[in-house]
């Protein structure tokens, strides 16, 4: 029985430290971080959201400079019918000074950023949601009392040029979700640029 | 007869000037693929181990490992071996930072630039584990493969190498 008991507990261990992250159809956490404005922002003051497109990026990686307006427009687009942008930068400011809370205040009023541009100051949330690059989006849709997510990945498919995406997977994601259809494609990949984690 | 020595010296000079920046552009010359380019080079069943590295010049982490890739390859070139450094870079920047930085590095292992914008078509098919960050590392010969997101040290890169290079 003890010895079973072990095995269980053990098992449970392991599962925990293979999953990494959520897959899509997991339910999401809240969190609790400092905005750019100096006022700390969680998913709960959202009362009337119908979900949210949380997305990891940052000041310095070529790939999240080339998706800020592309980012900023989802906003737009999106905000007012339920679905705000909240934008957290993951990365260690020792590691990539540029990514300091004080360049993200910069950065934010230089780019007009209509979101929430929040630090994960203890790396928690990156690691919680599993994100590995910057930018990398996790769109969460309100369902009953749970935030689910129901799409990881790219914002579209080319990073280079937006007017030649063809493919808008946030966009038409979100576009389902409001038909009450799942989203398809609900994973997708895209190059970026490594989460700097801190150095014990 | 003044002016007419002086020309052939400034011609000399122009020549050898041009010479210098033929051989330095022939040298520095980096060949931009689609990835129907590059999936061949990922799939080689002879017996050479390909290492092929995915990096670009703003990543930090891969720029700090290319001096161990360079020592690895300088180490390797006379066995069954080669190494492809897939640059990640923006086209744009081909001329403007990719090809100076190869030059200015130095750099004598194969530099080419991938260019394939929708990532989600081919990300898979070079490992289904990566997530799409880079640095990232494929080495494989026909019996072998090996895939890492991330970076290898030096001691990590060189045994992988070693216990699976074919004579």
């Amino acid at each position: 029985m003890k010895n079973s008991l072990v095995i269980l507990f053990l098992s449970f261990l392991s599962l925990n430290l293979i999953a990494q992250g959520y897959s899509v159809g997991d339910k999401a956490a809240d969190f609790k971080l400092l905005n750019v404005d100096g006022n700390y922002v969680q998913l709960s003051d959202y009362e009337d959201a119908k979900g949210f497109i949380v997305i990891f990026t940052c000041n310095h990686c070529p790939y999240s400079i080339a998706y800020e307006d592309r980012i900023n427009d989802l906003n737009r687009m999106f905000a007012h019918e339920g679905y705000p942008v909240i934008a957290i930068n993951p990365n260690d400011s020792v590691v990539q000074p540029q990514d300091s809370y004080s360049k993200m205040i910069v950065r934010a009023r230089e780019k007009s950023f209509g979101f929430p541009y929040l630090l994960d100051a203890t790396q928690e949330v990156f690691r919680e949601y599993g994100a590995t690059r910057t930018p990398h989006v996790y769109l969460l849709n309100r369902e009953e009392e749970s935030l689910v997510v129901r799409y990881i990945g790219a914002i579209d498919n080319n990073y280079e040029d937006a007017a030649k995406a063809t493919e808008k997977y946030v966009e038409s994601a979100i576009n389902s979700l409001k038909a009450g259809e799942k989203p398809e494609p609900d994973f997708t990949k895209a190059i970026g640029c490594t989460i700097k984690v801190r150095k014990s | 007869m003044k002016p007419f020595t002086f020309v052939p010296v400034k011609l000399k000079f122009v020549i050898i000037l041009l010479m210098i920046f033929t051989v330095n552009g022939l040298h520095a010359q980096v060949r931009v693929y689609g990835f129907d380019e590059l999936k061949p080079l990922l799939n080689q069943q002879n017996d050479t181990t390909y290492v092929i590295n995915f990096w670009a010049t703003w990543c930090a982490p891969c720029v700090k490992e290319l001096p161990d890739f360079e020592k690895i390859n300088a180490q390797f070139s006379a066995q069954k071996f080669r190494m492809i450094l897939v640059s990640l870079d923006f086209k744009r920047s081909l001329e403007t930072r990719l090809i100076p930085f190869v030059r200015e590095k130095n750099l004598k292992a194969e530099v080419i630039m991938l260019h394939e914008p929708d990532a989600n078509s081919w990300i898979d098919k070079v490992d289904p584990k990566w997530t799409g960050a880079i640095p990232a590392t494929l080495i494989y010969n026909k019996d072998f493969r090996d895939f890492l997101e991330g970076s290898y040290t030096y001691d990590e890169l060189y045994n992988i190498i070693i216990n699976n290079l074919k004579q």
